[in-house]
């Protein structure tokens, strides 16, 4: 499929549960020692209903729905021809452990740069919470090298 | 301590944040808590047949970094965007040092708001991401 065909597609709905010991893992993996990361009532105290989600891993949620490949699919390309541009978080409300996170990812734009080398797209992914409420919105930037 | 909209000006620095070296153990540790398992960020032979020297540091890796310059300056909560662009790949040994300026102030929906570019950079210098957000302050 061309690129420009799949500007305007609608991806079906995915659900990501936000579990505690996997905001853990994330904040020992990144060397986070803020305890209203790793600790429940330091969190709390903070805030927030459980532990939240660091501001970088809603692109978690998406990445284990396997969001950022479906384009690739679609269009035929190889992951290994495929970089990851740039990433856009705009936060609405916090995601926290325990939370249950639907999205749904929608291909913005699409153009080439250097002369067709390069191809662009562009997706943009609305996180809702359990409550429907959105808590972020992410806009992913994907570049296919071509020829 | 809160840090308060009037207390920042344009052109400010936030603190610093240097990670220690990027190892493989935390890649490995990335690659499960990320969700992001692509082999060329945790096996040198696969990373070679994709023409990369070896492995390399997931992006989304040094962004969490640049995302933890962020939170050790405001709580979460005050982040209203944040973006990166990924301008050079990072590497096993690799230093990276977050840092964050403040290049405007103004409203927005009622909240006073700064803004900030970002950059992520390694050990010689190179940046390794460029980067912005928007953090609500309070008075």
């Amino acid at each position: 499929m061309k690129a420009e065909e799949l500007v305007g597609k609608v991806y079906a709905p995915f659900t990501v549960d936000v579990e505690k010991g996997r905001l853990r893992l994330f904040a020992k993996a990144i060397g986070e020692s803020n305890p209203v990361y790793l600790d429940d009532d330091a969190a709390k105290k903070a805030g927030y209903a459980s532990l939240p989600a660091p501001p970088t891993f809603a692109f978690s949620i998406a990445m284990d729905a396997e969001q950022p490949f479906k384009i690739l699919e679609d269009l035929g390309v190889d992951k290994t021809r495929s970089m990851h541009g740039e990433q856009i978080f705009d936060y609405i409300e916090p995601i926290c452990a325990g939370d249950t996170i639907t999205g749904v990812q929608r291909v913005v734009e699409t153009f080439e740069k250097k002369g067709g080398a390069m191809r662009f797209i562009v997706t943009e992914t609305l996180l809702k919470n359990q409550h429907t409420r959105p808590v972020a919105n992410l806009r992913t930037v994907i570049i296919v090298r071509q020829g | 301590m809160t840090i308060r909209f009037a207390d920042v000006q344009v052109g400010d620095s936030i603190p610093d944040l240097a990670k220690p070296p990027i190892d493989r153990t935390q890649l490995a540790l990335f690659a499960g808590a990320s969700g992001d398992h692509n082999p060329i960020h945790l096996d040198d032979e696969q990373a070679r047949s994709g023409g990369l020297p070896g492995v390399i540091a997931h992006g989304m890796l040094s962004m969490a970094f640049l995302g933890q310059v962020l939170t050790g300056w405001v709580p979460q909560s005050a982040i209203r965007s944040f973006s990166a662009r990924f301008t050079a790949m990072a590497f096993p040994g690799d230093t990276i040092t977050c840092k964050g300026v403040v290049t405007a102030k103004t409203q927005e929906n009622g909240e006073n708001v700064v803004d900030l570019d970002l950059a992520a950079v390694n050990q010689d210098g190179k940046q390794t991401l460029a980067g912005s957000a928007r953090i609500a302050l309070p008075a």
